[in-house]
């Protein structure tokens, strides 16, 4: 027994080490064949934030009608999706399956402050894309030069911020100011924002409360804001939280001037917000993609053309705002790799993301443009204030461009 | 010599089968498999220490997530802020996790087994809130990130000796280190349940009663056994920590709790191979029900569609309910009965009333 256990463990390694040997070939970039390229994302698609999962899905849904249009120089799109939960200890070997074992060309769409941020250095090191990640915290695009091979596309929320600090400084002069945020980086960054927008108006805010993602409802929290005399409320929340916040405040007979973040503003949260009693009375936000609910882009062009991506994809609804957010972001990628042509390596690809950007798209509002350059890292930094009255969002003003150094 | 090696119980073949199938799997693997692997054997410690709590003590515990998390963010600050060495902060993570389970052991002897599990889950609900809180010490939501670990020289040779490729890889070392640390804790455990204190857990899981009659310590072993099995978890938590390379409170949701207590069950309460089939449920579940599920072409992608829509907490579910039904003592339980009848058969029925004791002490 002593001595046939370490042979017989010999024998069966160095088996599976023959097994192992003659599987690897030398190709200079993944992913990439004569008639398709390989893109992949972790998203969440399963838990609490399942909600941002159709992104993922309407993205794939712009790479189909572009297949189907003889793809992109003869190259036809295939978009891996993976499910990570909003979990970074599921998106880190997620990421690490698409990019060792499906060899993707590049990772684009990836959605969540904290998984993106799990995965940011591995691929930085393997020099594998991290292409326009859906989400709006401002490390993603102030931190090119640490991280060259990572870029964002939705304009940073510090900066979203700031154009309300703007407006009402601007329209309130004499707000006391309330805020509710969500207790994470996404609250916190549009709440830091805010602060430095007003800069030394900082003390218009008299009053801060903030939740958990746990919590069941943000009733005590803002109960307490109410008390503290203002009569101006910011939320920043996600849009579960957005909906229920609304309702409590007209429940408490609290009547402030509201702002909102636009992740939670689309106008089918606002439809469910009114539906479950909320007033809707006084209440302004920025947007800078088209609402598909809205009737004023009912003969658009580019409104017209989602209508018709978004139908082939059979679990999408059209009237969801995020939809539109994922085939206007795919519009980007399709650009990118249009752009690039058949010099389809990483470096290239990620060189005319980063810094090479010139695009009108079609799903965003009228003067939005997506621009990077040498030194400018952020794709989206044009947003519009608007207001809701009527059922439906108003554009007011023109676009205002939010200037994040 | 060679007669004990012929009389030895087929167990411990199958021991050794899977000792050596574990140990040179990162040679035949890729290293992303190595990877994937290693996230098995984490889950396999963790569950092996919840098995000493729930299947040989009988107490119950949703909270294990917190106590990984614990064990991770010990190692993400003592390597990040302190630049302790990695492998020392193992064992450290370990003992600081066990003194918390020790002290929170004394609590939980006043309660019973519904208000304990109550009692628990609320600690893993408030865990992710609560490491928010002191930003400056744990990153708050930004998290903290880790560089990974690079092997050291020695072992690069001889990997690439053995398996005459490549180097080892990062996540190649992290995998053996884990395996390494994964025997030394079964070893430890298989001793402890098979000698003087698992007696006396499983007399006190039994009837508490009868085991205070009979002059065991009851308070002494349950809380010993709750500090072991946070032991347990804090070790996998600092493991897990450094595989992932990134330590935030999202990492440590309230399923993971849920994961491991579903894991225990369905490799068989009070078992010794248990936790490892526990650890690769637990592991590849999740992975199988949203992807592979989805890629079968045979499969009606009406029924797929289910599966990768419902995610996998619907399959846990449906699962854990099916093996409560049907094998209650576990896939270990399942397939010890399946041997036992196939045994039967072999030897005819001449083999029954030879007198002796079963062959298995520990599932008693």
């Amino acid at each position: 027994m002593a001595r046939t256990g370490p042979r017989l463990a010999t024998l069966v390694v160095s088996l599976m080490a023959l097994a192992a040997c003659g599987g690897s070939e030398a190709q200079t970039d993944p992913g990439i064949t004569s008639s398709s390229i390989k893109l992949g994302v972790t998203i969440a698609q399963s838990g609490a934030a399942a909600a941002y999962g159709t992104i993922a899905n309407a993205s794939n849904a712009y790479f189909k009608y572009i297949n189907d249009q003889g793809g992109v120089n003869g190259r036809k799109i295939d978009y891996k999706i993976l499910d990570d939960g909003y979990n970074p200890a599921k998106a880190v070997p997620l990421t690490k399956q698409l990019v060792e074992q499906d060899k993707v060309f590049a990772m684009f769409g990836g959605l969540g402050t904290q998984p993106q941020t799990a995965v940011r250095d591995y691929l930085n090191t393997s020099k594998v894309p991290q292409l326009f990640v859906a989400t709006g915290a401002t490390t993603f695009m102030a931190d090119f030069n640490s991280h060259q091979y990572t870029i964002g596309w939705q304009p940073p929320y510090q900066g979203e911020s700031r154009i309300y600090a703007k407006d009402v400084v601007a329209n309130h002069a004499g707000a006391k100011i309330a805020v509710l945020y969500q207790n994470d980086d996404y609250g916190q960054d549009y709440l830091k924002g805010l602060t430095d927008g007003l800069g030394s108006n900082a003390s218009m805010i008299v009053a801060k409360e903030s939740y958990d993602t746990t919590a069941a409802d943000t009733l005590s929290q803002l109960s307490k804001l109410k008390a503290s005399g203002a009569n101006t409320l910011f939320i920043f929340a996600t849009p579960g939280f957005t909906i229920k916040s609304l309702v409590i405040v007209t429940k408490l007979a609290w009547e402030p001037t509201i702002y909102l973040n636009s992740v939670s503003n689309p106008q089918v949260y606002m439809g469910l917000a009114a539906k479950a009693g909320a007033a809707l009375k006084n209440v302004t936000s920025v947007g800078y993609i088209k609402d598909p609910t809205d009737p004023q882009w009912a003969s658009d062009d580019g409104m017209k053309l989602y209508q018709t991506v978004i139908k082939g994809c059979s679990t999408c609804n059209p009237l969801d705002g995020f939809n539109i957010y994922g085939v206007a972001v795919a519009y980007t990628m399709v650009d990118v790799l249009k752009q690039a042509g058949s010099n389809l390596t990483r470096a290239n690809v990620i060189s005319i993301a980063s810094s090479g950007l010139n695009e009108t798209n079609p799903f965003l509002l009228p003067g939005v443009k997506v621009t990077t350059g040498s030194s400018d890292h952020f794709p989206i930094t044009q947003e519009q204030v608007i207001t809701w009255s009527a059922n439906g969002w108003h554009l007011q003003g023109s676009l205002i461009d939010e200037q994040v150094s | 010599m060679l007669s004990r090696v012929r009389r030895a119980p087929p167990r411990y073949w199958l021991v050794l089968v899977v000792a050596v199938l574990l140990l040179g799997l990162p040679s035949a693997a890729t290293s992303f498999q190595s990877s994937q692997w290693t996230q098995v054997l984490i889950f396999t410690i963790a569950i092996m220490g919840l098995n000493v709590l729930v299947g040989y003590s009988g107490q119950i515990s949703l909270g294990h997530g917190a106590f990984m998390a614990l064990g991770a963010y010990t190692t993400a600050i003592l390597v990040s802020r302190y630049h302790v060495d990695y492998l020392l902060t193992i064992p450290i993570a370990g003992l600081v996790t066990g003194a918390v389970g020790f002290l929170l052991g004394i609590p939980a002897l006043r309660l019973s087994a519904l208000y304990l599990a109550l009692a628990t889950f609320a600690l893993a609900v408030v865990t992710p809130s609560l490491i928010k809180r002191p930003e400056k010490l744990t990153g708050g939501v930004q998290g903290i990130l880790l560089v990974p670990p690079e092997p050291p020289q020695f072992a690069k040779d001889a990997f690439a000796t053995v398996t005459n490729g490549p180097q080892m890889t990062s996540e190649q070392w992290l995998y053996y280190i884990s395996l390494g640390v994964g025997a030394v804790l079964f070893w430890l455990a298989w001793n402890v349940i098979r000698h003087r204190p698992g007696r006396a857990m499983r007399a006190v899981r039994d009837g508490e009663v009868a085991a205070a009659a009979s002059g065991i310590n009851v308070a002494g072993y349950k809380t010993l056994a709750f500090g072991m099995s946070a032991f347990y978890a804090g070790v996998a938590g600092a493991l897990y920590g450094l595989t992932t390379g990134f330590v935030s409170p999202d990492t440590f949701p309230v399923e993971l709790s849920f994961q491991l207590l579903v894991g225990a069950v369905i490799g068989g309460l009070a078992s010794t191979v248990g936790p490892l089939l526990g650890g690769i449920f637990v592991y590849w579940l999740p992975i199988i029900s949203s992807q592979t599920i989805s890629d079968q072409a045979w499969i009606p992608t009406q029924i797929s569609d289910v599966f990768v829509k419902a995610g996998p907490a619907v399959t846990y579910g449906a699962l854990l309910i099916l093996i409560m039904i049907f094998a209650p003592r576990g896939i270990v339980g399942l397939l010890t009965s399946a041997y036992a009848a196939l045994r039967k058969r072999l030897l005819g029925p001449g083999e029954r009333g030879s007198g002796q004791m079963p062959p298995d002490p520990q599932t008693v």
